[in-house]
């Protein structure tokens, strides 16, 4: 599958960009970081994925067997995929990803986990935020999504950052939003 | 048992084609494979069928090959229902760039209405 058929005509812009500190709802510093692309900071999102509560998978991600974690990790954090780390201290505490269907040029699907002792503290939206402010820099212009139509919270929060419903047949809601290409901008 | 598989053509449904006729070749089911309407399918009905012809006979199955028209979903559970079908088997979903399993909207009218089991082959 290949995501949405059409976009959102409006772009939306003004999304900050990592780095940032930010405090969460529990007075815990969190910093918002882009994967430097070390191991070691690889083997830190993969100790996050380890302690993964499995009722909080999505739509079969993260995979359990150890195997496909490393498979699925290989996939996502390759060259041509985008990607922001919470950081709680040493611990990685949040997720976004952005993987191309096909290259660089084509529209990007995002996904965001947030560990569980970390839930319902602002650390989602602002992790979605700087993502996507980073993502706009990068130059991507179209990003979306699916996400069980049930999960109400998660789809307020995407509907609250700017993204719209393009598909709400199937049990998946699938919603998009459109970028300012930034690396365009005269300012 | 008498199974009634429905392919449209997307990548998941010739997954689903493969693994129900190795099922069949192994248990003996009464298997009629049914080509329905995907309009996003990147293979024609004529391809499909050509595809299922050569599956059968590489398994050594018999299957009745039948086109049905119409709304997908909605069409298998009638078929299923009037000519007493014990089982309906469907692709189990596409998969996203980045590996997030999704279920098509055939799936879930199946799901929500067949008086048959229902299987989702991943």
């Amino acid at each position: 599958m290949t995501g949405p058929e059409r976009y959102p005509d409006d772009h939306t812009d003004g999304f900050p960009s990592p780095p940032r500190t930010v405090e969460d709802a529990e007075g815990r510093t969190i910093e918002l970081r882009v994967y430097d692309g070390s191991d070691a900071e690889r083997e830190a999102l993969q100790a996050m994925y380890e302690a993964f509560d499995p009722a909080d998978r999505a739509q079969g991600i993260p995979p359990s067997r150890p195997s496909k974690l490393r498979g699925w990790l290989d996939r996502i954090l390759d060259d041509d995929c985008f990607n922001v780390f919470a950081w709680d201290g040493d611990g990685v505490v949040g997720h976004v990803t952005l993987v191309p269907e096909n290259g660089t040029e084509s529209p990007y699907e995002l996904a965001i986990f947030v560990l569980q002792s970390h839930q319902g503290a602002g650390i989602g939206t602002a992790l979605i935020e700087t993502t996507l402010g980073y993502g706009a820099e990068q130059g991507i212009t179209q990003v979306w999504l699916t996400v069980e139509r049930w999960n109400r919270a998660a789809v307020g929060l995407y509907e609250k950052i700017g993204f719209e419903t393009t598909d709400a047949e199937s049990f998946e809601l699938e919603m998009a939003i459109r970028l300012d290409d930034q690396t365009e901008s005269t300012g | 048992m008498k199974v009634l598989l429905g392919i449209g053509g997307s990548d998941d449904s010739i997954r689903a084609l493969e693994q129900v006729i190795a099922r069949t070749a192994e248990v003996g089911d009464d298997l009629t494979v049914a080509i329905v309407e995907n309009p996003r399918s990147p293979r024609s009905r004529e391809e499909i069928a050509e595809r299922t012809r050569e599956e059968l006979d590489v398994a050594g199955v018999d299957a009745e090959i039948r086109q049905v028209e119409g709304d997908p979903g909605s069409e298998l559970v009638d078929v299923a229902e009037r000519e007493g079908f014990d089982e309906i088997a469907l692709g189990g979903g596409q998969t996203s760039p980045m590996g997030k399993i999704n279920v098509g909207s055939i799936a879930e009218f199946v799901l929500l209405n067949a008086h048959t089991s229902v299987k989702l082959v991943r």
